[in-house]
């Protein structure tokens, strides 16, 4: 451990230039006993290029020596339900990462993703978007996290047919629910040190639905007077995320919002092959690619083994630094910003030609 | 009108964008004036309108407007302006502020409601000599404007829990996707993208999905696809080239719109119209709800290019190809020249100096 410092500062003071290896975190990693004991994780392929970037995962954990293990779990998006001994183990690790699991459009089958959501309770999805150096794209200066409310809105299923050709489907909007994603969202703020939090809401609209999630905004932004709080409407807001998105720095949604905003934020800062994301609950956190949980990839990329764990690579950093492990999660995004700035070894999305392989590869020489 | 036609002729040789050849045969009657009923609306609606009506006036265009004062806190439109669009059957307005919370419901909506304008329509494309970080754009959102998640349907079930209901019906599905393609067909479009929720929202979505699948067959020379509405997002922002018409319901449209209209120069200079059976409404494209700040009133520093353009539109749908021809012209000369710009477009002008600078450029 000790031999890892100090190849780490030999490369902190070697490399002046790169800009993210000067840390603006100033913690001193104190170790206590116990603390570089092994956690267990769950982990789920999932389907389509699930498998290859969970396998890149892996590796680039092996290679360095991170004390996590992973349980592996079959589940398939077909499956009607998640089966009982995954989120047995998923209650016990309290932490899971998760490759994408496909939903079949049209009737039938439920939304595993969603199911996972709902039984763990897990309320609050994180999408940090941002410029990462050397991925030119057309918009600069863009770091938004996008907080979405995860378990109710409009995606809570249910709908019913009340006539031959009339459907309707329920948007449900509680108060206990928007306030803890708000409080969740200042509280994000206030601790990394995040100056605004915006709300995003269709209320003129949408009065009550929407106008009490505002409220709850509101009450709870009385409790940090050190942030700024203002609301958006929707949209205005998707045209100001593609006309100037550095007026943005926290924003915290409902659930149909939030999964448009996150995916138009990803999209401006670089795609979501490389946005890394998060689901939290209060008690469980599952980690998978940003902003499109859903998106498996089409075949193609499976069959060629082109997909971007850069995404997946960035989640897990995440899920270290989730489960206090800050070193391993600093050398982990530190080697994976090397590669993507480097640009030798970057996969179709990012406008290179190289294999998940490859870039794992990259990644692993980019470690220590 | 003969000496119109031949400068009209000369600018056709000399602009780029001219891809119509419709020769403008005059029918005795055709230029007789048509009254267009008009709400200038609040905020910046007034200056916008406004400058439509000089811009009218100098081109000596056969409309005259019926005007209306509209305000937005009021509970409902005025029987005589409903009376009045429905004798017109065309409308202009600018926007109206719909308050934020419990109490008024939006006036926009409900007119759509009352006319049944079904669809509502936003052509996004770059403007040549406005640059924009995306190029090639030349997207047309077409959305469902009655139904869907702006029903306004909602209650609070117990205190603190409120439910709103999203309605689609196979009614309203299937016009808006028989609108859209054959828009389509008409205009000449290659393609239909529908846009949707079906994976999550696998009753709702997965009707209005049928339906447009549906409408595709009876146009095989259309090429259509669909795709979800958040990778949908992603994709307008990655490469917007690859849409052309997309069809959608009501939330999903108003976004896209949003988020088309700001990669393709704003929503200052996008126009847009809301159709029905028997009525149109010509509004500015994307952001119908957006009144400006109280700022830009003051200083009368409104855009007003997407409404210009809009009601460019009006005049095509009202039969004047040749005035329709020559306001676009005009108004796409003003912003390539790139003197007299609003600041949303980077410039410093007020509305007065772009109204002039665009019946400078008129013949």
């Amino acid at each position: 451990m000790a031999k890892r410092s100090v190849s780490i500062l030999t490369r902190l003071l070697t490399n002046p230039s790169s800009p993210f290896t000067a840390p603006t975190r100033s913690i001193t990693y104190m170790p206590r006993p116990g603390d570089g004991a092994p956690r267990t994780v769950t982990l789920i392929p999932g389907d389509g290029i699930g498998p290859l970037v969970t396998g890149a995962v892996e590796q680039v954990f092996e290679a360095m020596h991170a004390p996590v293990h992973f349980e592996r779990y079959e589940v398939r998006g077909h499956m009607r339900k998640v089966p009982e001994e995954v989120m047995e183990s998923v209650k016990r690790n309290k932490v899971c990462l998760k490759g994408g699991l496909a939903t079949p459009v049209g009737g039938g089958v439920s939304s595993l993703n969603m199911q996972l959501r709902k039984e763990l309770d897990i309320f609050a999805s994180l999408v940090n978007c941002i410029n990462v150096p050397g991925l030119v794209t057309r918009h600069e200066n863009v770091d938004i996290v996008v907080i979405r409310e995860n378990t109710e809105g409009e995606y809570a299923g249910l709908e019913h047919e009340v006539v031959p050709g009339v459907v309707e489907s329920l948007k449900v909007i509680t108060k206990y629910c928007s306030e803890r994603i708000a409080r969740y969202a200042f509280e994000h703020a206030y601790l990394n040190n995040r100056k605004k939090v915006t709300a995003v809401h269709k209320a003129n609209i949408m009065k009550l639905a929407d106008g009490l999630f505002l409220e709850s905004c509101r009450e709870v932004a009385k409790a940090y007077p050190g942030i700024t709080y203002n609301e958006i409407i929707v949209d205005n807001c998707c045209m100001q995320l593609v006309a100037k998105p550095e007026q943005f720095d926290v924003m915290v949604t409902p659930n149909l919002y939030g999964n448009l905003i996150a995916n138009t934020a990803a999209g401006i800062a670089g795609g979501t092959g490389v946005m890394p994301g998060g689901n939290v609950g209060a008690e469980h956190a599952i980690f998978e690619q940003g902003a499109s949980a859903g998106n498996v990839g089409n075949d193609k990329i499976v069959e060629q083994k082109k997909a971007n764990p850069m995404a997946l690579l960035l989640s897990s950093a995440m899920m270290l630094k989730h489960l206090q492990f800050p070193t391993f999660a600093d050398r982990l995004e530190i080697a994976v910003k090397q590669v993507i700035q480097e640009g030798k070894w970057r996969t179709k999305d990012l406008g290179g030609d190289c294999t998940t392989q490859e870039v794992v590869d990259a990644v692993i020489k980019a470690l220590d």
